[in-house]
């Protein structure tokens, strides 16, 4: 028994004595995890999180949620004796009259932005490796339902100061209801209990902050956690790893330990952050007022793709028997992140109906040996970012001393287009670089060591792949698929196929996802191919003692040794050998 | 008499005589010249403007035109007053550089009695606002809260409320007013230059315009009470902050993490 497995051991034999839990935890605390430095990215998300719930309880207890108008007087001096809300009035008290309140009510804002690019970026981690498919596409459903709850927490928390970047925000939100059609201005009457800004607002944001969001994000992570537990984390491949097993540490010790401490990093790191870097400095935006508006309003980030969208849409709007459809708002803000969430969610069942595959998937794709899946997922990404630009456009323009207007239509033409040229381009690399593994599989790697043959020929050494990278880049075979067979319109007996046209859909969009593929080669081929190279790299060391006064024909990976005296070309050579080297 | 008679030819008179003529000489001559500087200010009024329509006709006309009437490249400047004047000239902003959407700021070539001598001249063409006067760009008193207020409803929808700038249409812009002097603050308030608008005394009063500046000067002034402002853009630099900083380092802490357990 090695030493984690005795200190495992130990503490599932102390807590089953007090609490009789031995079979649940002596199983669970030595249950293995797989082992990558991407699979923490969404432990980040995890560990903001907590610190989002910690800071926030702290400040609860100072922030009130109330647009009862009073008049200031706190410390701020600029500020003194001006009407505001209570709830910005608090929130000044938070930063400038409560003891350690910036301090913590800047964590609270760090964490909550880190929260969701975390989230983001363990996304990422999940679509490009295709851990999303079968069977675990519910959980992805539960991180995009995890991502959207996290923009909704993050919008109603960045609301309730009620200072005038975050009316702004409101404002701007009351329009996005009032634009759809028909029951939009009953909608936004219903939200705000009437006119904007009315009174019930902020009151009714902190119930939807501060408990309702908070436990969805928490019932769901629950959820989440318990999915991964029981399906078992997926793996990259590599020497020993299959579809059917999890090669990795035992929970206990090392991964409580790595977990753990990366938790005390994140903490760390955000308090750090919370203590030396400004983040929304609500007192030099001034409190809300319906009248006011200050140039650069933005939105935090990961709200700001749709400010984008809002920003660079046409004028367009059509008046309909009396009513005013407002297109420039509906479409952007309403239609495209509708169509942006239903999409990002369904897309494992998406990929599985149009690929045909049905297998459970617990080893990793390269990204490169799925291109059609990673090209989507960087024209996204590309879309997404170009949204993003879109929302900052004032600060780009002022910063780099452009026009907005020539920002907005560059970001007009460029969010059609850019995508799909980035989906081309990021397509032809992963086919490039299969391509590359296919070579390095049938004739190992380039060792970078030139040898000069006798004759004057220059030629590279290639070496065979080691164990671990052959076991890499043999999970081609595994990854790869062809194309669906195109569908009968009428099968061997006769009948005809009623879903003909949906299955020429559904052939055609396969051709499309895998067609280009590179057909890795077979793991025959590659075992010929490693021991070729083997065997032309041990046939290096007598190309040393190699003698002048001698015949030799030693055939060479790449060229082959000529009888001295006789120069001959490589062609030369082959053909007097029959073409066989 | 007889004693004076008497005494004419005594030496002393020739001393006395001599005496008096100097006093009477020097005393004219001390009221001469506590009169001339009153003239000399008339002179030296017209020598400004005079010196000041050179400057104007070397610097400013191929634009402006000869007579300051205006051309097709820049607007009449009669009218526009001293105010205008010193703002655009001792800013840097006027002459420009080349034709661009807006005359952006920078270092000026002339000094501060050049700026005086054009802003008489163009003065002298029409009545216009005068530069302000030391009294009223004395903020001293100026209630910091109700600039503030001022500040939100009057100029942050285009100066950002951080007073930092802003983008306008077309490479237009409102710019920063982090380096921005209270003159050049309330000369900019009275004559609205460049897409400004004007901000007469009708609309805000002396005290308001002081009152601005004064809000204006705190924000230059006051220190970041929450650490490094990150230039105080707000939400976009924030989230710059975040993905090329906060996000970057945990990626790398975790790929660190990832490292030392093989």
């Amino acid at each position: 028994m090695s030493t984690t497995e005795k200190v495992g051991e130990s503490v599932a034999t102390y807590v089953d004595q007090r609490v009789g839990s031995n079979r649940f935890l002596g199983r669970s605390l030595k249950k293995v995890f797989p082992d990558h430095w991407s699979f923490m990215l969404g432990e980040i998300a995890l560990y903001s999180f907590i610190i989002v719930l910690l800071t926030g309880v702290f400040l609860t207890l100072f922030y009130k949620p109330s647009m009862v108008e009073v008049v200031y007087d706190g410390s701020y001096v600029p500020l003194k004796g001006v009407m505001m809300s209570e709830a910005y009035a608090s929130t000044l008290d938070i930063s400038f009259d409560v003891r350690g309140g910036l301090l913590i009510r800047q964590m609270h804002h760090w964490a909550a932005l880190l929260f969701i690019a975390a989230m983001s970026v363990h996304m990422f981690r999940v679509f490009f490796t295709g851990a999303f498919r079968k069977p675990r596409e519910f959980n992805w459903v539960i991180g995009i339902s995890l991502i959207t709850l996290g923009l909704g927490a993050g919008f109603s928390g960045y609301s309730l100061p009620d200072d005038l970047l975050s009316g702004t925000g409101l404002q701007i939100a009351r329009g996005i209801v009032q634009a759809i059609p028909i029951v939009g201005t009953w909608g936004a009457f219903l939200l705000f209990d009437g006119e904007f800004p009315g009174t019930e607002f902020i009151s009714r944001l902190y119930g939807v902050h501060i408990l309702l969001i908070p436990g969805l994000i928490l019932a769901l992570v629950t959820v989440h956690l318990m999915m991964v537990w029981t399906q078992k984390h997926t793996q990259f491949p590599g020497p020993g790893r299959t579809n059917d097993n999890v090669v990795g540490y035992p929970l206990m010790p090392i991964y409580m330990a790595k977990a753990g401490g990366f938790f005390f990093v994140v903490f760390g790191v955000t308090a750090l952050i919370g203590g030396l870097v400004s983040i929304n400095p609500i007192w030099i935006f001034g409190p809300y007022t319906p009248d006011q508006v200050g140039a650069g309003s933005q939105p935090d980030w990961y709200i700001g793709w749709l400010d984008g969208a809002l920003r660079i849409f046409p004028n367009i709007e059509t008046v309909l028997f009396g009513y005013t459809i407002s297109w420039n708002i509906f479409i952007p803000s309403v239609i495209v992140p509708g169509i942006v969430f239903t999409v990002a969610a369904l897309y494992p069942f998406l990929e599985a109906w149009v690929t045909g595959d049905k297998r459970d998937h617990n080893l990793l794709n390269r990204p490169r040996n799925a291109p059609t899946r990673t090209g989507i997922g960087v024209m996204a990404i590309t879309f997404y970012f170009l949204l993003f630009i879109g929302g900052g456009n004032d600060i780009i323009a002022i910063t780099f001393d452009l026009s907005i207007n020539a920002i907005i239509w560059f970001l007009r033409i460029a969010v059609i287009v850019l995508p799909p040229i980035a989906f081309l381009v990021t397509r032809r690399i992963c086919i490039g670089l299969q391509r590359r593994d296919r070579e390095k599989m049938l004739h190992g790697y380039e060792s970078g060591r030139i040898l000069r043959l006798p004759h004057g020929e220059f030629i590279e050494v290639h070496e065979p792949l080691s164990l671990k990278e052959r076991a890499v880049l043999e999970s081609a075979i595994e990854s790869y698929r062809a194309p669906l067979p195109a569908p009968e319109k009428v099968d061997a007996n006769g009948v005809a196929n009623k879903h003909y046209r949906r299955d020429m859909i559904r052939y055609k969009l396969s051709r499309w996802f895998y067609a280009d593929d590179i057909v890795p080669p077979t793991r025959q081929e590659i075992e010929a191919g490693q021991a070729h190279v083997s065997h032309d790299a041990a046939l290096e060391a007598p190309l040393h003692e190699y003698d002048e006064d001698e015949t030799v024909m030693v055939p060479f990976h790449g060229g082959v040794l000529h009888t001295a005296g006789e120069p001959a070309t490589n062609r030369e050579q082959l053909e007097e050998r029959g073409g066989n080297l | 008499m007889k004693g004076l008679v008497a005494r004419r030819r005594n030496p002393i008179v020739a001393s006395m005589l001599l005496l008096a003529a100097l006093l009477g000489v020097g005393g004219v001559y001390a009221v001469a010249t506590t009169a001339a500087p009153a003239e000399a200010v008339a002179t030296s009024d017209q020598t400004a403007i005079d010196e000041g329509k050179r400057l104007y006709l070397e610097g400013c006309s191929s634009c402006h035109g000869l007579n300051a009437q205006g051309t097709s490249n820049g607007p009449t400047l009669i009218g526009v007053g001293a105010a205008a004047v010193h703002f655009q000239v001792s800013t840097g902003r006027m002459p420009m550089a080349a034709p661009a959407a807006q005359a952006p700021e920078k270092p000026t070539d002339y000094t501060e009695e050049e700026v005086s001598q054009m802003a008489a001249y163009i003065a002298s063409l029409g009545p216009g606002p005068a530069i302000p006067t030391a009294e009223q760009l004395d903020y001293s008193d100026a209630d910091i809260a109700e600039g503030g207020v001022l500040f939100r409803i009057n100029c942050a929808q285009c100066h950002q409320a951080a007073g930092g700038g802003g983008a306008l249409t077309n490479g237009k812009y409102a710019p920063s007013l982090m380096e921005a002097t209270p003159q050049e603050i309330y000369e900019a308030m009275l004559t609205g230059p460049q897409n400004m608008p004007v901000f007469g005394d009708g609309t805000l009063t002396v005290e308001d315009k002081q009152a601005i500046i004064a809000y204006v000067m705190d924000l230059q002034e006051a220190p970041s009470p929450g650490g490094l402002a990150l230039g105080r853009l707000g939400p976009v630099s924030e989230g710059l902050f975040l993905w090329a900083g906060v996000m970057a380092a945990f990626v790398g802490i975790a790929v660190w993490i990832g490292i030392k357990a093989r």
